[in-house]
């Protein structure tokens, strides 16, 4: 970190805001602006970018005004133990079916947490699983299969 | 009597045999929520959208509704019994109710808080039903300006209340109101913004969205720092309070329902600052404030009953005027779209059944929340004892299966995941996303009533401080202008820092 950013989190913050701005300023270009009496569709969005580029600025600046605490370790852990497993659930439900798409999906994620015993954690996934099935499928008659075509199902 | 005929419509509906079973378990689920830390009603609601779309309107409602006022209900228990608020609602009544608790006197606590609640409940169901229709009456009269402003008023409301650095809760306004500009334009079905991607032409999915901000992203963060929880529970012993007892805790019953109740209806108001507002009035007119923070009933008594006449009279602008004032409210709008249903002044007029029907389901879940809680306490104490570790893949197991069965499309799933990670980079650098919540839903019909009115204007930006032609407009303009120029002021911005910095203690 260099030493000029005395509060890191509110000058990432800033930069973070000026970037998601960039990248709707991209997008604003194939849009007609129209004028403040007949708005094109750009119009509105122009004037948000406008204004969350400002804010994204000020933020910045106070973050190299201002001392604050570090953001401290990224939990990258956490992060890809949680999300990761959510994608994954989202690209293999349909070819796997809902019964080993959620087994593996609830089963990573225990890994998330440092508490967990293996025990503990392929039973619960077991009582979830199950659970979601009775509630969702037979419950309330979600049309997805149990098994899918990847698992020699349907 | 106009009043009473309405509240015999709504009574017919809320009766109903579906409308009891899903009042009940809304009610059920929201003192679950509740109870257990870590999961609070914007995930829970989040959560069961989905399971409403097969549910006619006014049912889906009314067991909506039921599961954030439940909460309020369960979060005290937890605030009480082991010192931990089950809902930031609840984080004053934590201060006083364990104080009690240790003493021996967590039934009365208990007691108190079930009582205070009720009586809320009860008072602000019908100031919803007095004050809603004439509210809807005026509101029938607005043009687009004073929509505008008015969404413009509560967003600024929702800034100032929130925690933390001001402009960052502006910044999360435009975030929100920029990503919900994502998909067609509304007048010229211009794509917008979807960069590429054909799942986008339709918007941001809404359930998407809060589902992984509000439940995935809590998770990751709410793994960071696993903590152990102590059971310390204490015991507690009979729940009938003496004579005595009844005595202390009517009056604070009655201010903070009169605070919480106000504090609701404002914009960006809701359960909980009435609960910290009256909290601090019973501290200050008590005649023995050495005792507060020692067990004093009226520290349990006044904010209980505040954050429960809020939570139910924040439904008030939601309901006439279309307006999330808070984001479980913008649950509630994104429930009613959804099902089809254009919030706003109309819904009272055109749908008797289904507003009136909701007031009263109010009235009917306090009361089997009153039921629920008193009795049951026994196994609302084991529930809270759960750790957290148990029950977040569960969440993600119910996130995962709801947001797919929303479109049956996987691309849902993967927006889901990829809110739960800004959501969770969001709070790491001190943004509250609450605010973005709100800027997202209120996005598309701020951006339509701007259009509208600066086309009726001729394009002049005026139209909305013009106190001649446009009074009503000019006045919210200026009310939204100073709630935001008064939160500047150093003084203030001090106080209101205090303010909260006592809420995270």
């Amino acid at each position: 970190m260099p030493s000029f950013v005395k509060n890191p989190k509110d000058f990432f913050c800033g930069l973070l805001l000026l970037a998601i701005a960039a990248i709707f300023a991209v997008g604003i270009f194939e849009l007609p602006i129209g004028t403040a009496f007949r708005m094109g569709p750009g119009y509105f969005p122009l004037v948000l970018v406008i204004l969350l580029a400002a804010f994204g600025v000020i933020i910045m600046i106070n973050g190299l005004r201002t001392t604050g605490e570090p953001f401290g370790a990224i939990p990258w852990r956490g992060v890809a133990l949680i999300s990761l497993p959510v994608i994954f659930y989202g690209v293999t439900l349909k070819g796997l079916g809902i019964v080993p798409a959620l087994v593996i999906t609830v089963f990573v994620t225990t890994l998330a947490s440092q508490r967990w015993s293996l025990t503990m954690a392929l039973t619960s996934t077991a009582a979830i699983v199950v659970f979601s099935v009775a509630v969702f499928i037979y419950g309330l008659g979600l049309p997805l299969s149990l098994y899918g075509p990847w698992v020699g199902g349907y | 009597m106009d009043l009473l005929s309405n509240l015999g419509i709504g009574f017919e509906q809320a009766l109903s045999a579906t409308n009891l079973i899903y009042c009940f378990i809304g009610v059920l689920l929201g003192t679950i929520v509740g109870v257990l830390p870590g999961l609070g009603p914007v995930a829970t609601i989040a959560m069961l959208l989905p399971i409403t779309f097969g549910l006619p309107p006014v049912t889906a409602l009314i067991m909506l509704a039921g599961i954030y006022y439940g909460a309020q209900y369960g979060g005290s228990t937890t605030a009480i019994m082991i010192n931990l608020p089950g809902e930031p609602s609840s984080v004053v009544t934590a201060i006083d109710g364990y104080q009690l608790a240790k003493q021996g006197k967590a039934g009365l606590a208990l007691f108190t808080s079930a009582v205070g609640s009720f009586f809320a409940g009860t008072v602000s169901t019908f100031l919803i039903a007095g004050f809603a229709p004439p509210l809807a009456e005026v509101a029938l009269r607005f043009g687009p300006a004073e929509y505008f402003s008015l969404m413009v008023l509560g967003l600024a409301a929702s800034v100032a209340l929130a925690h933390g650095s001001l402009v960052k809760a502006i910044a999360m306004v435009l975030l929100g109101l920029l990503l919900g500009t994502v998909g067609q334009d509304l007048y010229t079905g211009t794509p917008r913004f979807n960069f590429g991607l054909s799942d986008l032409s339709d918007g941001v999915d809404f359930v998407a969205l809060a589902m992984g901000i509000f439940g995935i992203g809590e998770i990751i963060r709410n793994l960071e720092d696993e903590k152990t929880r102590i059971p310390i529970v204490s015991r507690f012993r009979d729940l009938i309070p003496t004579k005595e007892d009844l005595k202390t805790i009517i009056a604070p019953i009655l201010r903070g329902t009169a605070v919480g109740s106000m504090l609701g209806i404002l914009p960006g108001g809701g359960a909980i600052l009435g609960s910290f507002a009256s909290y601090s009035i019973e501290k200050r007119i008590s005649k023995h404030q050495e005792k507060f923070g020692k067990g004093a009933i009226e520290g349990v008594a006044a904010p209980e009953s505040a954050n429960n006449a809020g939570a139910q009279t924040s439904f008030i602008p939601m309901l006439t005027l279309g307006i999330p004032s808070n984001p479980v409210m913008a649950m509630m709008i994104g429930a009613l779209i959804i099902q089809g249903i254009v919030p706003g002044p109309n819904v009272i007029n055109e749908r008797p059944q289904l507003f009136w029907g909701i007031v009263a389901s109010m009235w009917i879940g306090n009361l089997m929340l009153l039921i629920l809680n008193l009795p049951l306490i026994g196994i609302w104490v084991k529930l809270m004892m759960i750790p957290y570790r148990m029950l977040y893949p569960a969440i993600i197991a119910v996130c995962c299966i709801g947001v797919y069965s929303v479109g049956n499309n996987p691309f849902d799933v993967y927006t889901m995941a990829v809110f739960g990670i800004i959501g969770y980079v969001l709070v790491k650098l001190d943004c509250e996303p609450a605010p973005l919540l709100l800027g997202f839903v209120i996005g598309r019909m701020l951006e339509e009533y701007l259009r509208r009115a600066m086309l009726l204007s001729r394009g002049d930006p005026f139209v909305f401080v013009n106190f001649y032609e446009r009074p009503i407009s000019a006045v919210l303009m200026v009310v939204a202008i100073g709630a935001l120029v008064i939160v500047l002021i150093p003084s203030v911005g001090k106080k209101r820092e205090e303010a909260f910095r006592e809420e995270t203690k």
